[in-house]
């Protein structure tokens, strides 16, 4: 903790804003407070100039040209792969595959490695925390398949055991899917232990990581992680690119989950052949401006560093808490040892729309609702919340803000 | 600006307290509006040739600009209701909640004050 401590006070936080464009807007005549990270992030000038110079200086389509351009646009689109795979540890940029994002690369899984793999009365795993995206898909792929979904629930604190995982399993479970970072409660789940325990027992385990990438160090090598998911968009960088890691073993024997151009070999009217990893799973031009824009990300998390900007947040998230608690009526939900990069709270009875609405015009972005997170709300047995989210350019004084804004409110009702 | 928005809040917090409860037994999924973020509840009855509304919502903005549309709906006939021009909307500066993807549903209200109005002009040609 006094590690932490000490890099925290070494973030320069005012330049780091600077480096932000959009950290200066102002709305209704207030200035921005944005507490909407887990939506997604504010993106820093670099990916933003970036992006735009290499429309003007390096745009034409990847994998296929002779010329020039194209050979430049490749080399920037295989090197943001490369960027990816030692960002995240992994032991191959082949096992590093383009998506549009998170839902899309769970979706991938659900589906090529479903269709090899789940069969009538196998069963998926997930978790009450977990994000319609890691939900919907898996019930699609039961319903194709007649599989049954199980669902590993939390505790009264929100927090998920691995234990538990380990009661679930049965020789009939093909896969466990499960996030490592709640983005309805910020829980923090203890994945490492998840993935021993379904190891233990011959099961992979898909990490989605959307709510994670951003927050902390990540290494699917430690982790062991079967497949990974997430979105750059959530993490400084672009929308609309996002990536699944997954091991060469498991890749290889899926499916591909999309037919088209660059992810095939050979093509004839009676049979086609598949290009190798990645390719086989990146049919269609991919999108690799923005997977250009996407290394860029990495190089501005890297330039601050990942542990100090999770030193910084966590600060950040104990200040938030202690601030927060006292205001009048303020009711965190979930009670999580371990949390980040986001709290969910309700003001009193005062419903979660009321609140965000007001906390819009006094220049205070947060999110409310279910977050897309419904079947744990049920379990909660409440109907939303209003969500603060924070990122490396937050301050202590955003948080007064919120603390003063909310009792503003409270004085309203 | 925004003491002129809290103003608009207040008196749409006002109208809130001042609507009349919709009956217990009418909150239900059949008088939900689709496509609002808090829960809103509308149901119309057809009295002496004319709409009646009643509403409630769970978060007491959306209720307010509720009770704004329902006094400004009520009363009229199915074919006054099914032909309504809400300019007042736009006027008071509510419009901005009026696009499709604001959360509050403000144009989901106006779609369904509309539909009863169609559908009570379909079975009485009124």
């Amino acid at each position: 903790m006094m590690n932490a401590v000490s890099m925290q006070t070494a973030l320069d936080i005012k330049s780091i804003r600077a480096m932000f464009p959009a950290l200066s807007l102002s709305v209704y005549n207030k200035p921005l407070v944005y507490l909407d990270n887990s939506a997604t992030t504010h993106k820093p000038a670099l990916v933003i100039d970036g992006i735009s110079d290499f429309y003007r200086t390096r745009n034409s389509n990847i994998h296929r040209g002779v010329h020039y351009l194209s050979e430049a646009a490749t080399l920037a689109y295989e090197e943001a792969r490369n960027k990816v795979k030692d960002f995240i540890g992994a032991q191959h940029s082949h096992e590093i595959i383009f998506t549009r994002g998170t839902t899309e690369s769970i979706n991938l899984v659900a589906f090529s490695y479903g269709e090899k793999f789940v069969h009538e009365g196998d069963e998926i795993i997930i978790s009450a925390l977990e994000h319609h995206s890691n939900i919907v898909p898996w019930q699609m792929l039961c319903e194709r398949k007649n599989a049954k979904l199980k669902v590993l629930y939390f505790d009264q604190n929100t927090e998920l055991h691995p234990e538990k995982l380990d009661e679930l399993i049965t020789p009939r479970t093909k896969l466990v899917s499960i996030t490592w970072v709640s983005n309805l409660l910020g829980t923090v789940v203890p994945v490492k232990e998840m993935i021993e325990v379904a190891h233990a027992k011959g099961v992979p385990v898909m990490i989605d990581a959307a709510q994670a990438i951003q927050h902390f160090s990540i290494d699917v090598s430690w982790l062991d992680a079967d497949f990974l998911a997430f979105s750059a968009h959530k993490a400084y960088g672009p929308t609309g690119i996002g990536v699944l890691y997954g091991k060469t073993e498991w890749l290889n024997q899926m499916p591909p989950y999309q037919g088209g151009g660059d992810m095939i070999e050979t093509v004839s009217f009676e049979k086609t052949t598949y290009n190798q990893l990645p390719f086989k799973f990146e049919a269609g031009t991919g999108n690799f401006v923005d997977a250009y824009g996407m290394g860029l990300a990495i190089d501005f998390i890297r330039s601050i560093g990942i542990e100090n900007i999770a030193a910084h947040e966590h600060q950040l998230m104990e200040y938030a808490i202690e601030t927060l608690s006292r205001v009048e009526n303020f009711m965190m939900v979930g009670n999580p040892a371990n949390r980040a990069g986001a709290i969910s709270f309700n003001l009193g009875s005062i419903h979660h729309y009321d609140v965000g609405m007001l906390l819009d015009k006094m220049g205070i972005a947060v999110r409310t609702g279910t977050h897309c997170a419904q079947p744990a709300l049920e379990v909660l047995d409440i109907q939303g919340t209003v969500r603060a989210s924070f990122a490396v350019y937050n301050t202590t004084q955003e948080i007064d803000a919120l603390a003063d804004a909310l009792r503003f409110i409270n004085n309203i009702f | 600006m925004f003491d002129e928005w809290m103003a608009k809040y207040e008196y749409l917090i006002e109208l809130a307290k001042d609507l009349p409860p919709i009956q217990p037994e009418y909150k239900t999924n059949e008088y939900l509006i689709q496509g609002c973020q808090s829960r809103v509840w509308l149901r119309a009855d057809y009295q002496n040739e004319r709409i009646v509304f009643t509403a409630d919502s769970d978060a007491i903005i959306t209720k307010g600009i509720i009770a704004l549309l329902v006094r400004v709906v009520n009363n009229r006939t199915p074919h006054e209701i099914a032909n309504i021009n809400l300019y007042f909307i736009d006027k008071i500066g509510l419009s901005q909640n009026l696009s499709p993807t604001r959360s509050n549903g403000l144009l989901s209200m106006v779609k369904q004050i509309k539909l009863y109005g169609i559908a009570y002009y379909a079975k009485f040609k009124q």
